[in-house]
């Protein structure tokens, strides 16, 4: 039974000179329960609205989104671009707020303890670094425990040992209570680091251009080597996706 | 003490300035030696007097009631109207000529005509104020309204928040600076129309106080009513609103 059923045939903006761009355009994807997907493509090819639709934020779109019929209203998890707290609320109180009403809160103070923000918990986001801000948001989405997670390149300007650490982390949740991810990026290393599958994405319309499952046990996945040689074979052996990289 | 010193210092500025303008003002009462402009201790005492026999305080309250009255109705039916103008466009487009037809109307005229639609009971009074000042606040919610932030309301879908969740923690401190806005110009503005519409047809409050004095030439008595409601005025934004501000904008840089 698949998670999610993915079936868009077309979206699209209105833009400029009542222009209508095509945003999207025949785009199938299914997603089996507890699968852990990173989207691959172009920046500006329409990840993020593809997010948006599966997080229920826009219907404006021809097709249909069904996810899994196991929980009648799903929780979502979703890391945005950019952090997205309020600025008038302190960050536990940012992450408290995100929780349904009666919900244990005791797990946030671990989680901010192992992202290194218990100095920092009753301060107001102005005063962070956008790496923390960003690390908060994603405690935010974790702490929902959600069924569906969407992250929408969650790590970038986090500095590489704190988005290898946060990635670990990631992982080591992921595989305590399994949920389904959807992870978008365009780093193919990070890829190929997190998910059980990567789908390719081109650019405007947006469409799968390839899926490709990842075979390397999830032991050696901190092994940059076995990583890279995976990279290698994926740009020899898949030439179609090169140019979306 | 150097004006160093006083440029520093903003309370003693303020302390200096406010001795200032007593001294230039007794000089020039001194100078012209008139009824028509009593000195700064002759309308002290005109103030204590009127505080001793209960009629200034009694003038005021009632005043400030009219104001307390107007001012939450104009101010909760504003922020309503003006939310529901500022989120729904068709709404805003439909009723955005009314709204200028209200801006446009000269207070006395609302106040006249209140008063010969009503009768000149309190209700009509508390109406013409309400009426004056909705426009305004209107206008101002709806701006606040307008400029809500989108990524913030799509956070918040997201994670399920409820109507009161969304309205407490994301859209109310949006709203807030103009709120507070539309309070500091919505009391400055209503207190004065409140006195138009004593004077024109109450008989009580400090308008009809101020009604009386013309009418006997006494001009300490009008400018002790006047500076003691500017002073109820001061205490209400010292007391109250910076309060406010400070607790509410802690979170800013």
């Amino acid at each position: 039974m698949s998670a999610i059923q993915i079936n868009i045939a077309n979206k699209t903006f209105l833009g400029d000179g009542r222009v209508q761009n095509q945003t999207i355009a025949n785009l199938q994807l299914s997603l089996a329960e507890h699968e852990f997907i990173c989207l691959v493509g172009p920046s500006g090819c329409g990840k993020s609205t593809l997010l948006n639709i599966i997080a229920g934020l826009d219907d404006d779109f021809e097709g249909e989104v069904t996810l899994s019929q196991r929980h009648r209203k799903p929780s979502i998890g979703y890391v945005f671009q950019n952090p997205r707290l309020l600025p008038w609320r302190t960050v536990r109180e940012n992450i408290l707020l995100a929780l349904p009403d009666g919900y244990p809160s005791a797990p946030i103070d671990v989680m901010l303890e192992t992202l290194q923000l218990t100095d920092v918990k009753d301060d107001y986001p102005e005063r962070l670094s956008l790496g923390m801000s960003r690390r908060v948001a994603i405690i935010r989405a974790f702490a929902v425990n959600p069924d569906i997670l969407l992250m929408d390149e969650p790590f970038v300007s986090l500095d590489p040992p704190t988005a290898r650490q946060v990635r670990q982390w990631l992982i080591s949740l992921w595989q305590q209570r399994p949920h389904t991810v959807l992870f978008v990026t365009h780093d193919l290393r990070e890829a190929i680091a997190l998910a059980d599958r990567l789908i390719f994405l081109s650019k405007s319309p947006m469409t799968a251009v390839s899926e490709i499952k990842v075979p390397i046990p999830r032991s050696e996945r901190d092994d940059e080597k076995a990583i890279e040689a995976f990279r290698q074979s994926l740009l020899e052996n898949h030439p179609e996706i090169r140019s979306l990289l | 003490m150097t004006v160093r010193s006083l440029y520093d210092s903003p309370r003693l500025a303020s302390l200096v300035s406010s001795v200032l303008f007593l001294l230039v003002w007794q000089l020039l009462a001194s100078y012209l030696d008139s009824t028509t402009l009593p000195a700064p201790l002759a309308v002290a005492r005109v103030i204590w007097l009127e505080t001793v026999s209960g009629q200034l305080p009694y003038h005021l309250g009632v005043t400030l009631l009219r104001l307390a009255f107007s001012f939450s109705i104009a101010m909760l039916l504003g922020c309503a109207i003006g939310i529901a103008m500022g989120r729904n466009e068709k709404l805003n487009h439909f009723f955005d000529n009314w709204l200028v037809i209200f801006l446009n109307i000269p207070a006395l005229v609302t106040i006249i005509l209140c008063y010969v639609w009503f009768g000149l009971v309190e209700y009509a009074a508390i109406l013409a104020v309400v009426v004056n000042k909705l426009p305004n606040v209107i206008v101002t919610i709806r701006e606040g309204t307008r400029t809500l932030d989108r990524d913030l309301l799509e956070m918040a879908k997201s994670y399920h928040f409820s109507k009161r969740k969304t309205f407490l923690h994301v859209i109310w401190p949006q709203l807030y600076p103009f709120v507070m806005g539309a309070t500091r110009t919505g009391l400055a503005l209503i207190w004065k129309i409140i006195l138009v519409v004593e004077l024109l047809g109450r008989s009580d409050g400090v308008g009809y106080q101020l009604h009386l004095f013309f009418q006997l030439f006494d001009v300490a008595g009008i400018l002790a009513y006047s500076i003691a409601f500017v002073c109820v005025i001061q205490i209400i934004e010292f007391s109250i609103l910076k309060p406010l501000d400070k607790k509410a904008l802690r979170w800013r840089r």
